[in-house]
């Protein structure tokens, strides 16, 4: 590379392009062998019969892509999950990023004890993760006292009450069924928002307070100024939040479909894993790029 | 809002009477000012309320016995103040190994990850070199793949571990290095442990932002290019470096998926957590000797005790970094 490069780069510019690749030099590495390598072969993998012995394991050539045929075709569960679990990505991503754009603005404004809010609101980064997120949305005795204090307030929830309002009034059920479903799941979705809270945030501090004064000097209400300066300010931070919403999505581990994935790998089914797997990433990606895409074309770049 | 105002409005008049009149627009303003923080507090309290309440909620459990849990009366304070549920799940999960075992695996896989990414990421924010995009698309690449996708493959490629078929010859086999923690370490130093990417991502944000004449300075000066990096660029990155190095260690700390993956064997808080039920049933018909189902309500008690017996060393230290933590990851600047 530095040999095809000598006539155009000076001295001093090859000695920091060598000095520039020495300091990335860990996660080319890393990147080859544990990235590219496992990529690959987790791709071919996903057509293959993977026969397991002892020493070492054969991929065999398997017709009729039989491990996608068993996903789709064959597997009760899989073709449901999938589906299931894609429109539940794309509706809380959705929630995710209203919610944590809402909390940035709040905790942009100055008002007392802002710290200590912060600091509550970016605890779930730390304590719903891993293990104890999957742990936390099946403990049930959770929702059992919260059945009980219902059932102490005889039955009195607001969107309950509101449910039963709209229904009497004619209002076709799906029109709010999943608005619903989403106020009820409010706390997991203040527990996926914490980065993003941040990453908004940070955009937000970066929009000049003389901006906000020339608008309001022209007779800006604040209303006006938040789609007028706000929005295109801070929208290229929507879509770095957008990407990190939909990829954390698909990497939680109470996810259904990633269960499914690495159950299959305790049964040793690594060809039907790698196809499940490389099926979802493969659908997420193409919705990942379509709606990034979108999203793009709608960013304002200020500088 | 006009309800806010009228009740505001005497008030602010009883204040004039020794003062110039303030101008209605002024009285409006304040009236309007209070409105809003009233509804803020509201609003903040109640989310608050959501985020910490099943903490709240899982110490009071914690502390009771089981007939607490079947009584209705008892709701929030435990009717008969116990311990055991602790002293029982300290067993059951061995914490003082699983403890000190996820201690220096969370520590020092931390310190590696973060150490080479912070290289990483300073090579990226302040070098031109060819095929410069292309490898930062691979860092995005890196992000967006989710673990999942290669576990598979890197399984086997451990399970089977060989460097050029050069083990092979000398051993006649591939070494099996499922199990230890090795194939985890060797990883980590390549960047490609949890969440790695983002940590490529946010350094590299950071050191963007540092003014280019600082350095250059620091090379007229004589200053070489490693001792620039160590004693000038590093001081300054050390907000950044210790969110990253929280991220690390925390996110290692409750990690399931590559420790029952590579660490299968070894003993952590996380992987004891999430098998605390089973524990739970098995250590009974041991200490029994009769097969007895659990009931749920019991289980998920010791569950929320194990749970907050993990949590805790993470909230303490969340208390202590929580304000730098905070403010230098809202002032990275983060942008597409």
């Amino acid at each position: 590379m530095k040999k095809n490069l000598n006539g155009k780069m000076s001295g001093l510019e090859k000695r920091r392009a060598v000095t520039g690749y020495l300091f990335i030099s860990p996660f080319i590495l890393g990147f080859l062998l544990f990235m590219v390598k496992p990529l690959f072969q987790s791709l071919y993998m996903s057509f293959c019969n993977v026969e397991v012995g002892s020493g070492n394991f054969k991929l065999v050539l398997a017709k009729n892509f039989v491990n996608y045929n068993k996903a789709f075709r064959v597997d009760p569960d899989f073709s449901r999950m999938l589906i299931e679990g894609f429109l539940r990505m794309i509706v809380y991503s959705l929630a995710i990023m209203v919610f944590s754009f809402f909390v940035a603005l709040i905790l942009n404004q100055d008002f007392h004890g802002r710290a200590l809010v912060r600091a509550i609101f970016f605890l779930p980064v730390i304590l719903s993760s891993g293990v104890i997120l999957g742990l936390e949305s099946n403990n049930s005795i959770i929702s059992m006292v919260q059945a009980d204090i219902a059932d102490e307030l005889n039955g009195v929830s607001v969107t309950a009450a509101l449910e039963s309002i709209l229904r009497t009034a004619g209002v076709g059920t799906r029109a709010y069924e999943q608005v619903f479903e989403l106020i009820d799941n409010i706390y997991d979705i203040a527990l996926a928002s914490g980065i993003q809270i941040i990453v908004f945030l940070s955009g937000l501090q970066t929009i000049p307070e003389s901006m906000y004064e020339a608008a309001s000097i022209e007779g800006c209400t604040s209303w006006e100024s938040l789609w007028k300066v706000t929005f295109p300010m801070v929208s290229s931070i929507f879509l770095v939040n957008w990407v990190y919403t939909i990829v954390d999505f698909c990497m939680r581990t109470d996810n259904e479909v990633m269960e499914k994935i690495t159950d299959n790998l305790i049964l040793l089914d690594y060809g039907y894993a790698s196809a499940m797997a490389w099926s979802y990433f493969v659908l997420t990606m193409v919705f990942l790029a379509i709606s990034a895409f979108i999203i793009s074309r709608r960013v304002y770049y200020y500088e | 809002m006009s309800n806010a105002a009228a009740v505001k409005a005497p008030a602010g008049m009883g204040n004039t009477t020794a003062k110039p009149k303030l101008s209605s627009y002024k009285k409006k303003k304040i009236a309007r000012n209070m409105f809003i923080s009233v509804v803020r507090f509201i609003l903040l309290f109640g989310l608050c309320f959501l985020i910490i309440q099943p903490i709240l909620n899982k110490i009071s459990i914690s502390f009771m016995t089981e007939e607490d849990l079947y009584d209705p009366v008892v709701i929030n304070i435990p009717g008969h103040f116990t311990t055991e549920n602790y002293e029982l799940s300290y067993t059951i999960m061995s914490y003082k190994e699983a403890f000190k075992n996820s201690m220096i695996i969370s520590f020092t896989i931390a310190v590696i990850q973060v150490l080479v990414c912070t290289f990483v990421g300073y090579g990226f924010a302040r070098y031109e070199f060819p095929f410069k995009k292309f490898w930062f698309g691979a860092v995005l690449l890196m992000i967006i793949v989710p673990p999942q996708v290669i576990s598979t493959s890197l399984y086997l490629h451990f399970r089977f571990f060989d460097i050029l078929g050069i083990i092979r010859l000398i051993k006649g086999s591939a070494i099996n290095m499922n199990g230890s923690v090795l194939p985890y370490y060797m990883m980590s130093a390549g960047c490609m442990g949890l969440k790695n990417g983002l940590y490529i991502y946010l350094i590299r944000q950071f050191f963007r932002n540092i003014p280019k004449d600082i350095e250059e300075a620091a090379y007229v000066d004589g200053c070489g290019t490693l001792r620039t990096f160590f004693t000038i660029m590093l001081p300054d990155a050390r907000p950044i470096l210790t969110s990253c190095f929280l991220f690390a260690f925390v996110w290692q700390w409750t990690d399931g998926f590559y420790s029952t993956m590579f660490l299968g064997t070894t003993k952590l808080v996380s992987t004891s957590l999430s098998r605390i039920v089973d524990s739970l049933s098995s250590f009974i018909m041991r200490e029994l000797g009769i097969q007895s189902s659990i009931s749920v309500a019991y289980s998920n008690c010791i569950l929320s005790t194990g749970t907050l017996m993990i949590i805790l060393p993470l909230i303490i230290l969340y208390l202590f970094a929580q304000r730098g933590f905070v403010e230098s990851l809202s002032q990275t600047g983060i942008k597409m």
